[in-house]
């Protein structure tokens, strides 16, 4: 590795005035399991690692009001065993339980997952389907943005230099909602997803129509995506076996698939028209 | 490069290294501390030889930076048995039951289960095998590795 200070401050003000004195040569660190690797296999170099592992108040799971909050600090691990979550939003544990292996999921954390902004990020696609937002601080102070305006491109997102982030919003769900995640790998640990499909269905008091869709797709564009063509046909619409295949249709024809060593687009096309479907019949099921 | 100082709990002592700040814990372990259980294999968190626990969670230690530790309790493969040398009874187990086979990923197995048990004294298969997914074993001994696991699980209910 090469040659670097390594800092800690305690508080948002600390850090990004440390950005701020050191410019390009500096590098926000959370839990570190992307960071170090980054640095390791020389991909970059910063010479002032700026850890934001002792910042208080970023490490919270709280659910009020039919809200929840997360912070950027939490790690997957804190995710997955938190029995609030497995409850009331269980798509986001369909999402982390299988990110890395338990020793990467005790260290990485939530907030590190959507900055480093890989396409194959699992956490973000769930989180855009639950309409998440995210509250960022930097030099110019406090802004909150939508999580599905985040993501510019690969490894890319609108944080201007010095930003940090703090924590996610995650709006109280509309009544009989139920939500899905379906990551699609080879084996069943350890794996970046082939592809990955959330589906957010609410209904009506029917129980059959929905009222609201939101579907999101991982891996199948240069950033996570939702797929509106097929969030429009469900909307409004009695949920069946035939609405579900048109709705899967759309999304594998909306998506912009590509091939890459991990698999073809036209696998992952018809992939994405079938767990569509699958994901969709779970949110269902959850929903009621 | 200058080097700074971390003190932190190592299998029970209270420690304190002069390192540099670029260094990762597994690399103060094996060559600061010469406690060389702890293995490198891939050296970007896939592997798992590095697998260590700090303050009752298994961790990569090839890219957990030496500063972070500071203040936290770590233990390694060194520090699992007991002081006057008795064996932990996943020790035990994986040594009875074939659980190693060349032994580079036994150390990382060893305290990934022993986090698992920890936490969890009756896990499933499931569970043990979810806890080990982070543990490449090359020689491909998993069934065994299972079945230490089980039996140490066992043997620690016995003694209760």
């Amino acid at each position: 590795m090469n040659d670097f200070e390594y800092l800690m401050p305690t508080t948002t003000n600390e850090a990004i005035s440390l950005h701020e004195s050191y410019g390009e040569g500096a590098k926000y660190i959370a839990g570190g399991t992307d960071v170090i690797v980054k640095i390791k296999e020389g991909k970059i170099s910063p010479q002032y690692l700026i850890s934001l592992r002792h910042l208080h108040g970023f490490d919270h799971i709280i659910y009020e009001n039919g809200e929840l909050r997360i912070g950027a600090m939490v790690t997957h691990r804190m995710l997955e065993l938190s029995p609030i979550i497995r409850k009331e939003f269980p798509i986001l544990t369909d999402a982390v339980e299988n990110i890395g292996s338990v020793q990467i999921r005790n260290v990485a954390t939530i907030g590190g997952n959507i900055a480093n902004a890989v396409p194959s990020a699992d956490g973000a696609i769930p989180l855009i389907t639950l309409s998440a937002e995210v509250r960022v601080i930097g030099p110019k102070g406090e802004r909150i943005i939508a999580l599905e305006d985040f993501f510019i491109g690969p490894e890319k997102t609108i944080l201007k230099s010095g930003e940090i982030l703090l924590e996610f919003l995650i709006p109280k769900l509309p009544p009989h909602t139920g939500a899905a995640y379906w990551k699609h790998t080879r084996r069943a640990a350890m794996e970046l997803p082939i592809l990955g499909v959330a589906v957010l269905i609410s209904l009506d008091d029917d129980m059959q129509t929905c009222t609201q869709a939101r579907i999101g797709l991982g891996v199948v564009a240069p950033t996570p995506m939702r797929a509106k063509n097929a969030e429009a046909i469900l909307k409004g619409n009695k949920v069946d076996g035939e609405i579900l295949e048109k709705a899967g249709k759309a999304a594998a024809q909306e998506c912009k698939a590509r091939d890459s060593i991990r698999g073809k687009a036209w696998y992952r096309r018809d992939m994405v028209e079938l767990f569509v479907q699958r994901m969709a019949i779970v949110a269902m099921e959850r929903a009621r | 490069m200058k080097k700074v100082s971390v003190s932190f709990t190592l299998n029970g002592d209270l420690v304190t290294a002069e390192v540099p700040p670029n260094w990762t814990l597994l690399k103060t372990l094996r060559e600061y501390f010469e406690l060389t259980g702890a293995k490198e294999g891939c050296g970007v968190g896939e592997c798992g030889a590095c697998t260590v626990i700090i303050d009752g969670d298994a961790i990569n230690s090839c890219i957990y930076p030496i500063l972070e530790v500071e203040g936290k309790s770590v233990t390694t493969i060194e520090g699992v048995a007991s002081k006057d040398g008795t064996l932990h009874p996943l020790q035990k187990a994986f040594l009875e039951n074939n659980g190693v086979q060349c032994g580079f990923c036994t150390s990382g197995m060893i305290m990934s289960s022993k986090a698992l048990l920890d936490h969890n004294p009756d896990p499933t298969e499931d569970e043990i095998r979810a806890s080990i997914a982070g543990n490449l074993c090359r020689c491909t001994g998993y069934v065994q590795i299972v079945e230490s696991i089980e039996k140490a699980a066992e043997m620690i209910k016995q003694e209760k």
